[in-house]
Formats: structure tokens, sequence, C-alpha cells
């Protein structure tokens, strides 16, 4: 592979990895209150929050276009903050795909979180720890392993997203072409060799990224 | 000093809890009543975990009332559960030091109290069941309580490692002098721990005082449902007799145990069980029981379809015997008639 054709990779990963590290941070109150909420609004909530999973990503984009685009209240602040649009941009795709990838997120957070249970958290309560010093020194800690799982789910289904990327960013090189759309158009060209070199490439790391999760999920289970 | 004040109601999905009460200053307070009868959602509710209507103060400070919410982790009450509750990533230190650090308390003399040294480096999940809630313990010591809440935490331990916590729990009411509030369903456990017995009975109090007036009191019998009701005699080891028999003096007069209950002078809190109790009105000639007592009867109240409850007073200390409905007709046993108590055994509750 030429070095031109790193370049979409590179620009995956730093999507991926910034996307994964926002979701970690908006995904943690959102799991938190899913987990334990009493309120009637949770099913609503919980519903919007799996949209993305059900939805056709092209459906999404869609949407997302619409949105984000200069026209409307986001897109005309984030214009007039930045000079650029959010639609066709990096910074747009980065929204796209914590839309699109919250669900992966969430629900491995909030599984974790309800596994964890009120129980400790009362007991760190006990000890005089505040209701965030208590999230933070035992809740986190204890829902580690949603954590792992949160962040590789998170960062391998922003990796291969293409329909909401392709809507959303169009195929900008360095800007908003990903290694999948960068497939994709090797494909439409007939470039097969370096198509194959990119799938190859996603493949192994996907899988190293998931036996590494497998992997520590089986030692912590062990104890 | 006051101790908690309690004037509360909560309702939750078809269960009322309704308790008034003003609990002692320190002591071992048991809360006794049978499963569903509101014990563990009383703890909860001084815990500060759920939220009640009415009023909850300790040592004249509010913690709860329409206004005004202390929240759990500034009332400085300790929670040990029948599960120990440990923190999973924590070892046996971490979890010391969790609750040392936001009190200022010191671990060294707490360790070396509850002999946690050789556990200190475990991992908590490879702790046994008397090890964990041994750790439980000293972790809520460590969080320098005003108030110590205890929810069954004998009741997932066997008998040996029962023996080993205790003692333990003894000590902490004897020595610290801390205020425990005790819920328990076990005749035995309360009999033997408990200064002060709040007796709940379907989400309503039954009886509250000391341990000795609610065991004796009738309307207790509710919060006892299908445990053993008994009565507990406060009473002082006088010595032994020639044949090996240990003499302890009440105001009611002189029981004998064949047991060895400890030296001379010693307090003891001996329980009775109704049933061991019957009712003589001469005093019975040529009877095996060793233990024939002077008694007024106070009260009878019925104790199922064909059996009641009736209080004797043993100068001074109230005693319960179980008798059948026939047996109080046959002998008309009424408030204010003179009779003999026959106490077929007596167990050590207590020194």
């Amino acid at each position: 592979m030429s070095l031109a054709d790193l370049t979409p990779f590179w620009l995956t990963l730093r999507l991926a990895g910034l996307v994964t590290a926002i979701l970690m941070l908006v995904a943690t109150p959102l799991a938190w209150w899913l987990a334990h909420s009493r309120s009637r609004l949770r099913p609503l909530v919980e519903a919007v929050t799996a949209l993305p999973l059900v939805l056709p990503p092209t459906v999404l984009g869609f949407y997302l276009l619409v949105a984000l685009n200069p026209s409307t209240p986001l897109g005309g602040l984030w214009m007039a903050a930045t000079g650029t649009s959010l639609t066709f941009s990096f910074a747009g795709l980065v929204v796209a795909s914590l839309i699109y990838s919250l669900p992966f997120a969430v629900q491995p957070l909030q599984a974790a979180f309800a596994e964890v249970g009120r129980k400790p958290i009362e007991a760190a309560a006990s000890c005089g720890a505040s209701p965030l010093d208590a999230f933070l020194s035992v809740g986190i800690p204890l829902a580690r392993r949603g954590y792992l799982a949160a962040a590789v789910l998170s960062f391998a289904h922003t990796l291969g997203e293409f329909g909401v990327v392709l809507m959303v960013g169009g195929n900008i090189p360095g800007q908003t072409k990903t290694i999948a759309i960068a497939i994709y158009e090797r494909v439409e060209v007939l470039d097969y060799p370096a198509a194959h070199g990119m799938s190859a490439l996603l493949v192994a790391l996907s899988f190293v990224a998931l036996y590494l999760l497998f992997r520590t999920n089986r030692r912590e289970a062990r104890g | 000093m006051t101790g908690l004040d309690l004037d509360i109601r909560h309702d939750r999905a078809g269960f009322a809890l309704s308790v008034r009460a003003d609990l002692p200053a320190s002591g071992l307070t048991a809360v006794f009543g049978p499963s569903g009868a509101g014990k563990s959602t009383l703890l909860r509710l001084v815990a500060g975990f759920e939220r009640a209507e009415g009023r909850i103060a300790f040592g004249g400070e509010v913690w709860s009332d329409a206004g005004h919410f202390v929240p759990p982790h500034r009332r400085r009450v300790a929670s040990v559960f029948q599960e120990p509750r440990l923190f999973a990533h924590l070892d046996v230190r971490g979890n010391l030091a969790y609750a040392a650090r936001r009190s200022g308390a010191e671990i060294a003399p707490v360790v070396r109290d509850l002999g946690l040294e050789p556990l200190l480096a475990r991992r908590t999940a490879g702790l046994s069941g008397g090890e964990a809630q041994r750790v439980a313990l000293a972790r809520a010591l460590l969080t320098r309580p005003r108030l110590i809440l205890m929810d069954e935490p004998l009741a997932a331990l066997d008998q040996t490692r029962r023996a080993e916590i205790l003692p333990v729990v003894e000590d902490l009411r004897d020595r610290l002098g801390l205020p425990i509030l005790y819920v328990s369903h076990s005749v035995g456990e309360v009999a033997r721990l408990a200064t002060h017995v709040l007796a709940l009975a379907e989400g309503r109090l039954a009886s509250f005082g000391p341990a000795e007036e609610v065991f004796a009191d009738s309307a207790a019998a509710a919060a006892f449902g299908g445990e053993e009701p008994g009565s507990l005699i406060a009473a002082r080891i006088i010595g032994m007799t020639g044949d090996g028999l240990c003499r302890l003096g009440f105001p009611g007069g002189e029981i004998l145990s064949p047991e060895p209950l400890g030296p001379p002078g010693t307090d003891v809190r001996v329980f009775v069980r109704a049933r061991d109790v019957m009712i003589a009105l001469p005093r019975p000639e040529a009877l095996s029981a060793l233990n024939v007592l002077p008694a007024i009867v106070r009260g009878v109240v019925a104790a199922g379809p064909a059996a009641c409850d009736v209080t004797l007073d043993l100068g001074g200390s109230m005693v319960r015997s179980r008798v059948t409905l026939r047996s109080v007709r046959a002998l008309d046993l009424v408030p204010g008639r003179a009779c003999h108590a026959i106490l077929k055994s007596v167990a050590l509750a207590r020194e």
C-alpha cells in the first residue's frame, strides 16, 4: 500500500478514537440514569437511544444531513462559530458518529450499572461517600467491564460505518473519506488489490480489538 | 443526650409502615418481628436510603422531616447488612481505608480489636462468610458512626460463625457505647443482645421498651409470629449449690440452673420459653422441676384457637406461660390470682 492509502486509515482511527472518548463521557450519565431511574420517561429515552440500532444508516444519515446543514439552528451556530459547514466536514462526521454509535456505548454501560446495583453505592454512602464520590470510587470501578465493552464496541462500530458517513460527509480526502468509503471507492473503480489491503487491515484490527476484549473479560471473570 | 426519635409513616406498593418511638442513645435496640413486618424498611429510612413521611431526628439533629432531608453520607450512620457488601474491586485493606479516609479514623486499633491483620491483603471474594462480616463490621466502625444499623448480620452465617460474630456485636454495644439498631427475627439473638426491643408486626409498632418488658408484653405477641415466645429475667449469680447447681437471685426468688453460668456477683439474663412455664395453684409437691416460684396472674390473652398466654408476675419480673384455654378455665386463671410458676428450663440469654 502506498502512503496515500493510509490517509483514510488514520482519519478513521482519529474519528473512532475521538467519538469513543466523547461517548464514554456522554453515555455514562445517560446509562446511569437509565439503569437506576424509575421515571416514566425511561422507556421513551431508551427507545430514542436505541433507534440508531434499527434505523437504516441512510435514513439516519439523511436526517443528520438535514439537521446539520448551515440553514438549521445547530448548523448555523457552527457556521457562525467556526466559519465552516458541519456537513461535509470532519466535525460533522464526529457529530453523526456520536449519534450513530450511541447505543453501542449506552447499552453495555447500562447493563453494567444495573449489575452493580444500588447495594455497593449504599455501602459507599454508609462510609461517608457523597453520591458523586460513590459513583466515581465504587460505581465506575465495579462497572469497568462494561466500560471496556462499551469502548471496544463504539470504536469498532465507528470504524466500520459507511452509510451515515457517506450521507453526511461525502467523500473528501483527508476530511471525510474514511476507510469504509475508500474501500467502496476502490471497488467502484475495480482496484481490487487496494480494496483487499484496506479490508484486510480492517478485519485484522476488528479481530484484535474483540479478541483483547474477550480475553480481558475472561481474566476478570476468573478473578 | 437523646437518641433516635422516630415518628414516621411510609407507604409503598401496598405496604404501610407506621412507627413512633424515641430510642435510647446507647445500648442495642432490636427491631424484631416476622418477615414482612417492615424491619428492613425501617432501617433503610433511618439510614436515609429512602425517604419517609414524618420526622426522624437523632441527638436533637433533624435528619428528615417535611422540608428537610440529610442525605445518607452526612448522617454518620454505619450500616452492616445481611450480606457484607464489601467493595469487590478493593482488597480488605482497601475496604477499610475507604471508610477511614472519609472519616479520619485510624485503621490499626480496629484491625487489632477484630483480629483482621492476617486478612488485610486478601481479596474480598476469597473471604469466608464470617471473615467478610468481620471486615464489614470493621469498615462500619471506621466510619466513626454515631449510630450503627445492622440488618440481620448473622442470618447468612452458620452456627460456628455466629458464635464468632456475636461477641463482637456485644463488644460494640458495651465497650464503645454506640447505639445500635439491630434487625432480627431470631428470638435467641434478641434475647441475648437487646437492651431495648422495638417489636413490629405488619408495619405497626406492637410494643417498645426495655427487652424484659417487651418480652413480657402480650401486645408483642404478633411480632413473635411463629417464633416461640418467652420471657427474659434479669438475675444475679449467687453461687453454686453443693450438688453443682448454679443459684440465681432475682426479686421473685431464686432460680437454679444446671449450667454453670459464671462467677458469683455476675449479672445475667435468662430466657424462659413460654411453653416451659407451667402453672399450679397450690405449691406442687414431689415434682422433678426445681424452680417453683410464687406468682400472681397479671393478664391472659388468646394465643390461637385453644391456647392462651398468661402473664405471671414473679416479684416484679413478668414471665409468660403458654397454656391451653382449658387449663385457664379449669384453674380459673384471672388477673390477681395467686398461683405458682414452674420453670421447666431456663437458658442463659446474656452475661
